[in-house]
């Protein structure tokens, strides 16, 4: 019965910050930005201590309850991804914290939004750090709320409750999988905890089949939360979110979540190679899906939320065939890249006032320090090398050409979907730096438009160095060690030059197209589709909720005039019955008498009768 | 008498003289009466506090194992005795029944509603807790059914004198509604007390003291579960609920969901199936299922509600739809998640109606349509709200969540076609749940200020009695979430005692 101390305080101390937080009053925005960056702070040397302290394996735990026979254990599990993964965390929320104290400054709500951000990195921290699924979980929903709280803070775009609304509801749609799919593993395994559990696989007590079951339900639960189509629709309407929300969200936390999960259950997804199709198909859809929406946006933050459903596709497709550790690589690179993008996008919009790229143009001049940070940013995106997203997105697509646990054909439609995702990538990457900070201003707030103050402009330096230069650290062979793979992570091969290639035929056919105007006229029917993302989200309406809600009201419905309706019908069939009754016994005298009479007569015949009988 | 003897009569005794003392001022000391009838609320809740600290572990030799007990004759000739206890699962709720009377007293210090007169209130609510104290300490048949028919006259009382517009057709449909639940449970308590010639709760719970045949058994579990399924309330049995809730007093509102729903739940664990284990287990099938159609009928209807209370009160259904499925798996697994998914909507859901009261008084509406922008004009009351939603909406990691997984558990861990289905089903109820308190919270709380709340002024603030009444239970819904065994740890070796008869 142990917690490693380091472990427990690495998401104890920002979730205690940040429920503190939520009871100081509006006006002390001083106390509560020094909670929110403190907490981060703390965080973050957590994680670094951590990591120089080396892996660990899981702790014993402390039991939390007993249910009958099943014992509930909070403990941690501090491998080598848990570490760096907590650094990532650690590093994009103290940027994210910072930057909203310049960002949020006119705002009267800071206190309790830095409350929030607090909870909501010591919800991904307890995610990344616990060694027990049940304590996964409590992380795991608390994030999705906390996203629910921050989506929806900006109160003056009226669109902002619905996306927050939907954020939460589609996310615990999935949530029922993933918790089923836990109490499944939990079951059989008579335990909650990860190694457990890891243990009863290996010896058996867990059947192939419960193994693929609670996989499938768990990756039910990863759609959500990582974006992964059909549930990825809540992601790109999330951007109702203030800005450092989306880099919080799109970075380090939320949809990393699923992925790490993955990765960190990844002895029993091994063990199911169904799970793994499934989520090889997912993976490839949603690559591709995601890459050709961004194409079709003109809101600047559109284009990079729809980048990261397209992303975190290159995440769950490394997965799916068999390498966690190029999956986690991505998800540290893209951790730092899409921090960036979306905090150098703010800055944008901070500048122009406007999410819309046709009201921009022209603001590399206007904007030193956020253009070549964002370009940095871009480029690691797409894949330039030797910016980070080129050494991670070489070793999934390497991954996905050498044999893994999936069959040959499913890996191959994996291989085929990112190689296309990485010509659309360069598509959409080369539109957005042309048309917000190239050409010629096309809005008076483009015109005038100047670089934020310092506390915005310093995050996006700091981040542009790990953008630029974390993919190196592929090289170095011990942090593919510590990512839990004996082979370097970033190595050069057939697979890159192939890579390449598509990348300069995007980028060329966008660079070229957006010279006379847009890449797709957004008026044409391609344009529209794109734009509505292939309208996934009228389906989901026609196909969920619509049905949902008819239902429901059939349901009040039946219970008022059905269920409520069988009562009353009694109380007012009581009531008249007792009232003709009544009336009967309103009689007049001569009746009266009359009956009782009567009456009398009758119980003396019953009696007669009676003795007879019975003599 | 030993010091836990007169700790358990105390428990009983304190509220009931408290009733009498606060009822006995006059009416120009009517804040003395109620400050009179607190500081008795406050007195009987230390004394369940020592009552749990003087709590001993065992022998484990009965399958009822109170750690406090008496047992006198009280009418020989008919063999019945005045015997009370408390074990490990009756604590809780005893404990939840003292804390949430205080604060309802407490809050009444601050708050009357129309037509004023608090003291009588108080002294209503003290009678209440006496009733309700002695439902879950009664450890015979007879004095259980007492007690229950105790709670029922103050209740009505309560509604029908400090409800709503419509309160007394409200208290009309709810006493009556009750009663006949009562009816049967009366008629369940013979069949019991005659075939087996004993009321007593812990000789009957000895399965060789037990002579009853398995189709009186079955007989005697279809009239008790049906009595507490009126009062739990089960689906379909629940439509005295909305009623009640919307016309209720705040306070009634609280005491009525947080532990007198309580009382049917735990008469179904404790008399139900402990008296009739047989019958229990060939009613499992259907228990369950009447139970996962509560969750999802509750669910559905709370999503097309258009009034707060009754959304609530809907959400009760569902809740406790949660918590009769727990007890229909008959494993220890499903026994103790009901136990703390009672705790937890009782900690909950009167946090819940405490609020809705708040915002009732405000706006002096409750139609959601008419609601809106609260967080505008109100933060700190919106920021309430939220959290009790956050949490009856079951997120793990506060106290909502533990009795709803672990029922769903439970239904998987009696495997099987039915069970696994009911399970999943169940969780399916859970994310309804979520879809219909973040309409709530959407309807209420986002967007521009409804004119119903735009001049709140100062009024917006929560009042003294709302910080006091309030706090306890926000911090309760987060501790218990944080460390369920807080409620658990009583009353695992109790439930494992009583799984045990169905070998599991």
């Amino acid at each position: 019965m142990s917690v490693d101390p380091l472990g427990a305080a690495l998401p104890a101390v920002p979730l205690g910050l940040g429920l503190a937080g939520l009871l100081l009053p509006y006006r002390m925005r001083g106390l509560s930005a020094v909670l929110g960056i403190g907490g981060a702070a703390v965080a973050l040397a957590c994680a670094i201590a951590v990591v120089l302290r080396g892996v660990r394996g899981a702790d014993a735990g402390v039991t939390v309850a007993e249910f009958g026979r099943f014992p509930v254990t909070f403990g941690t599990w501090l491998d080598g991804p848990a570490g760096l993964v907590a650094v990532a965390v650690g590093v994009v929320a103290l940027c994210v914290q910072v930057y909203s104290v310049a960002y949020l400054h006119d705002d009267e709500r800071y206190a309790p939004y830095a409350a929030q951000v607090s909870l909501f990195t010591g919800a991904m921290l307890l995610v990344v750090v616990s060694g027990d699924l049940i304590a996964l979980l409590v992380g795991w929903e608390v994030m999705g709320i906390c996203s629910y709280l921050l989506i929806g803070h900006d109160r003056r775009l009226p669109e902002a409750p619905g996306a927050a609304v939907k954020a939460f509801l589609v996310t615990r749609v999935g949530d029922v999988g993933f918790l089923l799919g836990i109490l499944l593993l939990g079951l059989h395994a008579h335990s909650f905890r990860i190694a457990d559990v890891f243990a009863a696989a290996g010896s058996g007590a867990l059947s192939a089949g419960t193994v693929t079951a609670a996989c499938v339900l768990l990756l039910a639960g990863v759609a959500g939360k990582s974006a992964q189509f059909p549930l990825h629709t809540w992601l790109p309407d999330a951007m109702a979110g203030p800005t450092p929300i989306s880099a919080l969200i799109h970075a380090a936390t939320m949809v990393a979540a699923g992925v790490y999960v993955v990765a960190r259950l990844y002895p029993l997804f091994d063990r199911s190679p169904a799970a793994l199709v499934v989520l090889a198909v997912m993976a490839s859809v949603t690559m591709l899906l995601g890459a050709l929406s961004a194409l079709g946006q003109d809101d600047i933050k559109r284009v990079l939320a729809w980048s990261t459903v397209s992303q975190l596709g290159y995440m769950t497709g490394a997965l799916a065939v068999g390498a966690p550790a190029a999956a986690l690589f991505h998800l540290l690179t893209h951790a730092a890249f899409k921090a960036l993008l979306f905090l150098a996008a703010g800055s944008v919009i901070h500048a122009v006032g406007n999410n819309r790229m046709s009201a921009m143009g022209g603001l590399r001049k206007r904007m030193p320090v956020t253009f070549w940070t964002m370009t940095i940013g871009l480029g690691a995106l797409a894949g330039v090398p030797p910016l980070a997203g080129f050494w991670s997105k070489d070793a999934v697509l390497e991954a996905a050409a050498g044999s893994g646990p999936v069959p040959r054909g499913v890996a191959l439609i994996v291989l085929c979907s990112a190689g296309a995702t990485v010509a659309v990538t360069a598509a959409y990457v080369v539109r957005l730096w042309r048309r917000t900070f190239l050409g010629e201003p096309r809005s008076e707030a483009a015109r005038t438009g100047h670089e934020p103050a310092w506390a915005m402009r310093g995050p996006l330096l700091v981040l542009a160095v790990p953008s630029g230069l974390l993919g190196l650290a592929g090289l170095a062979p011990g942090f593919g060690t510590r990512l839990g793979t004996a082979e370097p992570l970033a190595a050069v091969g057939w697979t890159t030059a192939v890579a390449l290639v598509l990348l300069l035929a995007g980028g060329w056919v966008a660079w070229h197209r957006t010279s006379r105007g847009d890449l797709v006229a957004p008026d044409t029917g391609p344009g529209r589709l794109l734009a509505n993302a292939f309208y996934l989200d009228s389906v989901q309406d026609a196909l969920v909720t619509r049905p949902v809600v008819a239902l429901a009201g059939l349901a009040r419905r039946a219970d008022e005039r059905l269920v409520d309706g069988a009562v009353e019908g009694v109380g007012a069939g009581t009531g008249a019955l007792g009232g003709l009754l009544t009336r009967a016994h309103a009689a007049a005298l001569p009746r009266a008498a009359t009956a009782v009479l009567g009456g009398a007569v009758v119980i003396a015949i019953v009696i007669a009768v009676v003795l007879g009988v019975t003599r | 008498m030993t010091s836990g003897q007169t700790l358990l009569l105390a428990t009983l005794l304190l509220p009931a003289i408290g009733a009498l003392v606060a009822a006995g001022l006059p009416a120009r000391l009517d804040r003395a009466g109620r400050i009179c009838g607190t500081v008795f609320a406050a007195a009987t809740a230390g004394v369940v506090v020592a009552l749990g600290l003087s709590r001993t572990a065992g022998l484990g030799q009965r399958r009822i194992e109170p750690f406090a007990e008496i047992d006198l004759p009280w009418a020989p000739s008919l063999s019945l005795r005045f015997h009370i206890g408390v074990d490990g699962i009756s604590y809780p709720l005893v404990a939840l029944t003292a804390l949430l009377t205080l604060l309802c007293c407490a809050y009444c210090l601050w708050r009357v509603p129309e037509p004023g007169r608090g003291r009588l209130l108080v002294s209503l609510l003290l009678v209440l807790q006496a009733g309700i104290t002695g439902v879950f300490l009664a450890l015979d048949l007879v004095l259980f059914f007492v007690f229950f028919e105790v709670v029922l006259l103050p209740m009505y009382a309560v509604i029908a004198v400090w409800g709503g517009t419509d309160r007394r057709r409200a208290a009309r449909k709810f006493v009556l509604y009750t009663l006949f639940g009562s009816v049967l449970l009366l008629v369940g308590v013979f069949v019991v007390v005659a075939s087996s010639g004993t009321g007593d709760l812990v000789a009957l719970s000895d399965p060789a003291a037990r002579p009853m045949s398995a189709g009186v058994q079955l007989l005697a579990f279809a009239l008790l579960a049906l009595a507490f399924a009126v009062k739990s309330p089960l689906w379909p049995l629940h439509t005295w609920l909305p009623a009640a809730h919307t016309e209720a007093p705040t306070v009634g509102s609280v005491i009525l969901a947080g532990v007198l729903l309580k009382m049917g739940t735990y008469g179904l664990l404790r008399v139900a199936v402990g008296v009739a284990p047989d019958g229990a287990q060939r009613s499992a099938p259907v228990l369950g299922a009447l139970a996962t159609a509560a969750i999802i009928a509750g669910g559905l209807i709370c999503l097309a509600q258009t009034e707060l209370k009754r959304l609530i009160a809907y959400s009760s259904v569902g809740h406790m739809g949660f918590v009769l499925l727990g007890v229909a798996t008959l494993t220890a697994t499903g026994m103790q998640a009901a136990l703390i998914g009672n705790i937890a909507h009782g900690v909950v859901t009167g946090l819940l109606f405490f609020v809705a009261g708040g915002i009732k008084d405000r706006a002096h509406t409750g139609e959601l349509a008419r609601l809106g922008g609260l967080r505008e004009t109100a933060p700190v009351l919106s920021g309430v709200l939220a959290y009790a939603a956050i949490a009856s909406l079951g997120l793990p990691g506060l106290a909502g969540f533990w009795g709803e997984a672990f029922a769903v558990l439970a239904a998987f861990e009696r495997g099987g076609p039915l069970w696994t289905t009911l399970g999943v089903v169940a969780a399916v109820g859970a994310a309804i749940a979520a879809a219909y308190f973040l309409r709530l919270l959407r309807r209420i709380t986002h967007g521009p200020a409804a004119p119903a709340l735009a001049e709140l002024g100062p009024a917006a603030r929560l009042g003294p009695g709302e910080l006091v009444a309030w706090s306890p239970l926000i911090g309760l819904a987060l501790a218990l979430g944080v460390a369920p065994a807080l409620a658990l740890h009583w009353s695992n070796s109790a439930i494992l005692a009583l799984a045990g008869v169905f070998g599991r």
